[in-house]
């Protein structure tokens, strides 16, 4: 925890590049490497967040009035379950995988060794502050990498209470976190590291791959997009506008890499679609929705006038068919329901990231799929709500994203047997559960022979009869090897 | 096949644009995806290797006087065996991958899909013009995707033969060959691309990178590095100096990404290890290695001047202890070793890849790590000779390479079930075998649910025994769980 003045010293390339050789020592060191140091931070974070989960709410609440039970749920409890699992399984993944081998190295033995890549930079977002710059690091450091960590500082109180709970609870000479904006964040993006993790938008995830590219460090994107939602008929109508509403309001109010952005429905359902929504909206949130206490604010101005200018914009405006309501200074806006928006509005061509949900209409669901696919970039997820089969398969086969829910949204995030990541615009790589200690792991491949069994076919020199064997050899075919032999 | 005429028009940056455009219409039209057409293209791509095997091994003879038995080994079996390995498996891989779903999502299944990325560049390197150009094409194509590739020119014979060769038998509406060099390949760089393979050096792939990430176009990079070789004492000493000789000039006369770059062995052992590298070598290539036709020529003068470059520098090459012969008008040099080359010289900062193999000293054997981690970059390959179990761990622990081999060099590339790749400065992203398949697939997450058991703790308004609960359900734990509900029941 730096004094006073050293808070006010300017972390510049020089800083960046005393911070990373101070890790790459550390991780020279092997301190980073052996199963007790992570198990030691794992336990030390599971310690942080339970001790500190009223300070944690209480930053959420004070960057985005996010409710508690989402703090407490889709922040805190998913990262205790993403470290009780690598504390569960780390031992296992850190096992090296047998390999096959064939005939051409006989006798051999071969391994996968996952190798920790070294040190590591988690750039985070400001949506769910905690979750994203926490969960990565947990596969960091489960693989056995060193860290630094760059809040989002468009989350002010939850970067400084990370700092603060990170210096005070795990190891400093391993796990640093750097808070600031744009210069500090170059700063960092100048050095050389083993990886990059970032969370964020696809314009800021371009400037990090370039910067990237200039050191061929790899890297994860997790980005966003227009995470579609197909409605069919013939459903359970209140659980699917019920699960939407969680998957859009629900979470964050709309401000998620994975919240539903738009919905795809036919035109004879709109109707009954609309007035479910209508009625689970005000079970959930009451009758004046803007003084909820269940939905997070707009995270600043910025963003509650980009918002804005979407509901204003002509011909969308026209088509709101619930909510709408504003609050500026609260910044607030009312779960907005917006009926056969134009497809070319501003609102069907940025991610809405926030409390507005356009309907689209389809003369059949069928042609849901089309319109996805031509819209341009591949989304992080979509979702279909329906009870036909052949329509699923569709879905699946048809449909490019980072991952598909059929009947609900978002819960997909929390299944750790699945791989986490876009596709596309919506990222690259992949995390959660085992996935995460693979994205910070080397996986190096390693192969085993002793002396015996020298096979003299591949030294010079070369010969026609040799060429021949060989050639049998590796197409495995038993009658040609002895033929060949013969031959010889 | 295009005639003289057509191929003198540029290919320049709206060419790319318009064949990208194709191929994406192709790709579009769900052609790609089927496993009749993978398979297909992966039986007329065996078909293409096995009806032109002469022709390929005379372009490889031109670009790189390549000895028959490399270029029918290393190169034609090697993709003769990806194609072949691909039909067997290809079934199996295009199979979703179920996954178990917990609690949280109960009741639930759910499954990982492998998707093909939709249309990628390939480019290939110089050394192994054809291998390097059709392994990747195996994986993209048993994928599901369409293909651009993109041949080296150092290689032109290989290139024009590819071209011709992937026209002829495989599908060209999906997959298309674009020869060229610099102003095609930016052309093509400049196209938004699913994936890039690329193939070569450092230097080149921070410009693929840098200029994929315009597009977030994911990478796969396989480039090199000084690959050293750890000699121990107390081994089989003739069968140790003929696998490295295998994996140095017997791999395209060490111009490969995986040749053995250089020796580190203890000063004790060094002169044995000479005496039987010159016996062995003169076994291999005879007294007269300039004229042996069992060894690559240097690609050409570049690459000539280049590696004479490292020999002539001072306090090198007073160093060479065997070889050192070269033959600029045919490009050849003898393979020549080096004794205890200072660390800093020319020759010991840069990939060699060439017939020059520098043998480093240190006093005991396990100095070798130290030495080898201190030189700041990953290789894509290292090598320790030894029987001593003790130092076999401790350089799989302790270096840091793409790939390791105990008791021999390269060959760790035939196994299809290892992935080759690099890191670091060596690399990104690995193939071969199902690894091909894996890299140039998204692997989509899907989960299903039902509409049955829907939990309404999630739903707002949020109370205290909501949160409870689902703390409870998140936990796993059932006592908590029921804790919550009979609390809940309660209140």
């Amino acid at each position: 925890m730096g004094s006073k003045s050293e808070d006010k010293a300017v972390f510049d390339t020089e800083s960046a590049k005393q911070m990373v050789n101070k890790l790459r020592a550390s991780f020279m060191a092997g301190k980073t490497k052996t199963y007790e140091w992570r198990v030691s931070q794992l336990i030390a974070m599971l310690n942080m967040l339970e001790e500190n989960e009223l300070q944690i709410v209480s930053a959420l609440r004070d960057d985005l009035s996010k409710p508690e039970l989402e703090s407490s749920i889709y922040e805190i409890a998913m990262l205790k379950n993403s470290c009780k699992l690598a504390l569960k399984e780390m031992k296992h993944w850190m096992k090296p995988e047998k390999a096959k081998t064939s005939l051409t190295t006989f006798p051999s033995s071969a391994e996968i060794v996952s190798e920790p890549l070294g040190v590591v930079f988690v750039i985070s977002a400001w949506n769910y502050p905690f979750l994203l710059s926490l969960d990565p690091m947990v596969g960091a450091i489960a693989a056995g990498n060193a860290i630094v960590l760059k809040p989002s500082e468009l989350a002010p109180a939850s970067s400084s209470l990370l700092a603060k709970l990170v210096a005070g609870y795990l190891d400093g000479s391993c796990i640093k976190v750097v808070e600031g904006a744009v210069p500090e964040t170059s700063a960092l993006l100048e050095q050389k590291w083993d990886k990059i993790f970032y969370t964020g938008n696809g314009r800021v995830a371009r400037i990090v791959m370039a910067a990237a590219a200039k050191h061929l460090t790899p890297i994860v994107l997790e980005l966003g997009g227009k995470s579609p939602v197909i409605v069919d008929s013939g459903i359970d109508l209140k659980v699917a506008t019920r699960r939407i509403i969680a998957g859009k309001w629900g979470c964050n109010n709309g401000q998620a890499c994975v919240s539903p952005d738009y919905i795809i429905t036919a035109k004879d359902y709109a109707v009954k679609l609309v007035d479910s929504f209508k009625c689970e909206l005000q079970q959930f949130y009451g009758k004046n929705p803007l003084e909820s206490k269940d939905l997070s604010r707009i995270v600043n101005s910025n963003h509650f006038d980009r918002l804005s200018k979407l509901l204003e914009e002509d011909k969308v405006s026209s088509k709101i068919a619930h909510g709408g309501a504003r609050d500026e200074t609260n910044l607030k806006i009312a779960p907005t329901i917006l009926l056969d928006v134009p497809i070319n509005s501003l609102i069907m061509k940025e991610e809405i990231f926030g409390p507005l949900l356009p309907i689209i209409l389809v003369d059949n669901v069928e042609e849901s799929f089309d319109m996805i696919n031509s819209s341009g970039p591949k989304p992080l997820a979509a979702y279909l709500f329906t009870n036909n089969n052949k329509l699923k398969e569709k879905f699946v086969a048809e449909v490019s994203a980072g991952g598909l829910v059929v009947n609900d949204t978002t819960v997909h995030l929390a299944e750790h047997n699945l791989p986490f990541g876009g596709v596309g615009e919506s990222g690259m790589g992949s995390y959660h559960g085992k996935f995460s200690f693979d994205a910070f792991s080397h996986k190096k491949a390693v192969l085993y022979k002793g002396f015996s069994g020298d096979s003299s076919l591949r030294y010079p020199p070369y010969t026609r009869g040799k060429l021949r064997l060989l050639q049998a050899l590796l197409s495995g075919s038993i009658l040609r090897i002895i033929r060949a032999l013969l031959g010889w | 096949m295009a005639s003289v005429e057509e191929k003198k028009a540029a290919f320049d940056a709206e060419s790319a644009k318009e064949v990208v455009k194709e191929l994406r219409a192709s790709f579009a039209s769900g052609k790609t995806k089927s496993y009749e057409w993978r398979s297909t293209q992966l039986n007329a791509m065996l078909k293409m290797m096995e009806e032109n095997e002469p022709q390929i091994v005379a372009a490889l003879r031109d670009d790189l006087s390549k000895p028959e038995l490399e270029s029918s080994i290393q190169e034609i079996a090697m993709v003769k065996n990806s194609c072949t390995v691909a039909l067997k498996k290809m079934k199996h891989w295009m199979m979703p991958e179920k996954a178990k779903t917990s609690l949280i999502t109960f009741p639930s299944s759910a499954e990982i899909v492998s998707e093909p990325l939709g249309v990628v560049l390939v480019i290939s390197a110089w050394n192994y013009p054809f291998m390097l150009s059709l392994d990747p094409v195996v994986g993209a194509i048993a994928a599901g995707n369409a293909v651009v590739l993109k041949p080296s020119e150092i290689a032109p014979a290989t290139s024009l033969l590819l071209a011709s060769l992937v026209a002829d038998y495989l599908d060209r509406s999906c997959v298309k060959v674009v020869e060229g060099s610099v102003p095609e390949t930016s052309a093509l760089l400049e196209q938004k691309w699913d994936k890039i393979l690329y193939t070569g050096n450092a230097r080149t792939a921070r410009i693929v990178m840098a200029a994929a990430s315009k597009h977030l176009t994911p990478v796969v990079l396989e480039l090199g590095g000084k690959c050293p070789v750890i000699v121990d004492s107390d081994i089989n000493l003739q069968v140790a100096t003929r696998r490295i000789i295998a994996g140095k000039w017997g791999c395209n006369n060490g111009q490969a990404c995986v040749s053995p770059d250089y020796i580190i062995t203890t000063k004790s052992y060094a002169q044995k290890l000479v005496d039987s590298f010159i016996c062995e070598l003169e076994r291999f290539y005879g007294e007269n290695p300039l004229e042996s036709k069992d060894l690559s020529r240097i690609v050409n003068s570049n690459h000539f001047a280049r590696l004479s470059k490292l020999l002539d520098e001072d306090n090198v090459s007073i160093k060479i202890v065997h070889g050192g012969e070269r033959d600029e008008a045919k490009l050849r040099i003898a393979p020549t070793i080096l004794l205890d080359v200072p660390q800093h010289s020319l020759i010991m900062t840069e990939e060699i890849f060439g017939p020059l193999l520098p043998i480093i000293l240190v006093q005991k054997v396990e100095d070798s790590f130290d030495v080898i981690n201190s030189s700041g970059t990953k290789p894509l390959a290292a090598y320790l000779f030894t029987n001593n179990k003790k130092l076999k761990q401790k350089f799989v622990a302790t270096v840091s390479a793409g790939g390791l081999v105990v008791n021999d060099t390269t060959v760790h590339l035939t196994e299809h079930t290892l992935p080759f790749g690099g890191v670091g400065n060596s690399g990104m992203g690995a193939y071969h075998g199902k690894f091909s398949f894996d890299t140039f697939s998204h692997k989509k997450a899907v989960l299903y649910r039902g509409f049955t058991c829907d939990v309404s703790v999630r739903y707002p308004p949020y109370t205290r025994g909501k949160l409870r609960l689902l703390q409870a359900l998140i936990s796993g734990s059932f006592l908590g769980i029921i804790r919550s509900l009979l609390g809940w029941f309660r209140s």
